[in-house]
């Protein structure tokens, strides 16, 4: 068995067990509660994105002037908003956006952070010294404001949100793969790499990348929650997704004006929505996170 | 120690934030052709010297020094700020010590799964829907943060407890977590055990070795949570309409009005590394084993 098939995070297989490493983790990720209960979240909205327009009563983008700001009933369940639109419909499928931004900034995160990580995790010395001090620097300035400087500077789009997003998490991610490189280092298998004079970006990427997988897939589903926060507060503050799309934190800015009036169906819903993603997401990672330190 | 240098330094948060910086003199310069015939640095240090002067620059939209602005701005968050900390802070830590003194019961489950949940979740939305139970169905609490001119203290602190609920929650569970986990690694160690053995009554055991001990840790992230904080004042001043330095920067932003987002930007830095500090010296003040000018 060489070394690279048993990351070392992982418990080793028993003799009871012949599931091996990863088939242990699933194991315990399908008998949590926690995790299933925040996959079953995540799954609904995922196919609401997905397929969601399909089967919504009302186009999510119709307006129907004279319908205005209706109250929740049986025609319109979550009631419409300023100029009509059903809320429900507005809700199903304004998932779409956030669940395809935020995986993307984390994606991306995800790459960056663990490349960084990886290169000042096995280098150490002054690059780890310079690249640590940047990044502890990064990551004092709150995301929200690191947003809005990027949004003054690169005006607002998508792509800026999954690039201010992504960058914003990658020192984190980074932090996390660098301590888990600095325990591996030290193994023979690394060891062993270097006298068989494998190159630097081989014993990383090649020999060491597997065996830090874990915490990476903790870190990132912990990370994804975040992302989650973050693009519902950007397109609440009108940064990132912006008109027509029913994308939840921008109905609510649009629509909060109103609360004082007492149209609360036009908000609640979409808080809510974000609400039970945001812990959903949450779930499954404090399940994955659970599964791999047990 | 605990704290890394270059942390604790203003000039790290300073030159972070010179970065973005430097793009938006580069901008402002493109669109105002103001200044254009001076290098960035020079610019950049001619703002610094004066920013130390107390000029921090006028005003694109209101034509006007923005440094009153500012100024007004920073007093109003400071006391939301101060309102959310001073319930957070008692709160937050009697939550997690109460759920580490009922470890693994249900009300330890409860605090935590509780202060979890409320803590992933966005300022807004925690916001959005406070509000709709206090301001709109119960009518108890005013909905927008803007107090009557002159208002005194106590209706201040009435208008302020809404905007600062959702502040509280976010920070409720990361406090209350710490706290837990400070204090159950406290009730675990040799020294509880022979305090116990001593044949100290439990209450003083809890008191005198178990909490000392188990709050440093809280305390380091207590300061870490400004950072959070100010992002979290932009969200909440935007929500309820306080004239905040939030929304300042919110405002500023949107209207490309560069000396104001500067200055702005460049307070929460002081803010911060001012904060920081403090969290260093009150770690060092309470640990006795870290003393200030021993860490050379």
């Amino acid at each position: 068995m060489s070394a690279t098939d048993t990351p070392a995070n992982l418990p080793a297989p028993d003799a009871t067990s012949r599931r091996g490493p990863w088939g242990e983790v699933l194991h315990s990720l399908l008998r949590s509660g926690t995790f299933l209960t925040g996959l079953g979240i995540v799954l609904f909205w995922v196919i609401c994105a997905l397929f969601g327009e399909h089967f919504v009563p009302y186009d999510p983008l119709a307006d129907d002037i004279i319908n205005a700001l209706a109250p929740p009933s049986a025609e319109h369940w979550f009631g419409t908003d300023q100029i009509g639109r059903d809320v429900f419909s507005r809700v199903i499928v304004g998932s779409r956006d956030i669940l395809t931004v935020a995986p993307l900034a984390t994606l991306l995160a995800t790459v960056a952070g663990t490349a960084l990580g990886l290169l000042i995790g096995y280098f150490r010395g002054i690059v780890d010294d310079i690249v640590s001090r940047v990044l502890e620097a990064f990551m004092a300035i709150p995301v929200v404001i690191i947003a809005l400087l990027a949004i003054v500077a690169l005006g607002t789009s998508k792509i800026t949100v999954i690039v201010v997003i992504g960058l914003s998490f990658a020192p984190i991610i980074a932090r996390t793969v660098r301590s888990a490189v600095l325990a591996e280092r030290e193994l023979d298998y690394v060891a062993a790499a270097k006298l068989r004079h494998e190159g630097a970006l081989h014993t990383m990427f090649v020999e060491i990348l597997p065996n830090v997988i874990p915490p990476i897939l903790v870190e990132t589903t912990v990370r994804l929650g975040y992302a989650i926060f973050a693009v519902a507060t950007l397109s609440f503050m009108g940064f990132g997704i912006q008109p027509p799309s029913p994308d939840w934190g921008l109905s609510i800015s649009s629509n909060y004006g109103m609360i004082g009036g007492g149209f609360w169906w036009t908000v609640l819903f979409d808080a809510l929505a974000i609400a039970s993603l945001v812990i959903g997401v949450n779930l499954v990672a404090d399940g994955v996170h659970g599964a791999f330190n047990d | 120690m605990v704290f890394l240098g270059g942390q604790v330094l203003p000039g790290n948060v300073g030159r972070a934030i010179l970065g973005p910086f430097a793009d938006e003199r580069a901008v402002d310069a493109l669109n105002h052709s103001l200044g254009v015939d001076r290098p960035l640095l020079v610019q950049y240090g001619t703002w610094i010297w004066n920013f130390l002067h107390g000029d921090m620059g006028t005003s694109y939209i209101f034509r006007a020094p923005v440094a009153p602005f500012v100024i007004d701005a920073l007093g109003n968050s400071m006391k939301l700020a101060l309102v959310a900390f001073v319930l957070v802070v008692p709160i937050g830590i009697l939550g997690g010590v109460i759920a580490a003194l009922n470890l693994n019961r249900p009300l330890d489950r409860v605090i935590s799964l509780g202060g979890l949940s409320v803590t992933v979740l966005p300022e807004f939305v925690t916001g959005i829907i406070l509000i709709l139970i206090f301001g709109v169905w119960l009518r108890w609490l005013p909905i927008a943060a803007s107090w009557p001119k002159g208002a005194g203290f106590f209706t201040q602190l009435y208008y302020l407890i809404l905007p600062s609920l959702p502040l509280f929650l976010v920070l409720f569970g990361y406090i209350a977590r710490m706290a837990r986990s400070g204090m159950i690694e406290a009730l675990d160690s040799d020294y509880t055990r022979t305090a116990v053995l001593k044949g100290l009554p439990w209450r003083t055991v809890i008191w005198r070795h178990v909490l000392r001990n188990a709050l440093l840790p809280t305390i380091t992230v207590i300061a870490t949570q400004t950072g959070y904080l100010i992002g979290g004042l932009v969200v909440i001043e935007t929500l309820f309409r306080y004239q905040g330095i939030g929304s300042l920067i919110f405002t500023a932003a949107r209207g490309k009005d560069f000396p104001m987002l500067e200055a702005g930007i460049l307070t929460i830095g002081i803010v911060y590394a001012v904060a920081t500090l403090i969290a260093d010296f009150l770690y060092s003040v309470l640990n006795p084993r870290i003393r200030l000018g021993a860490e050379q």
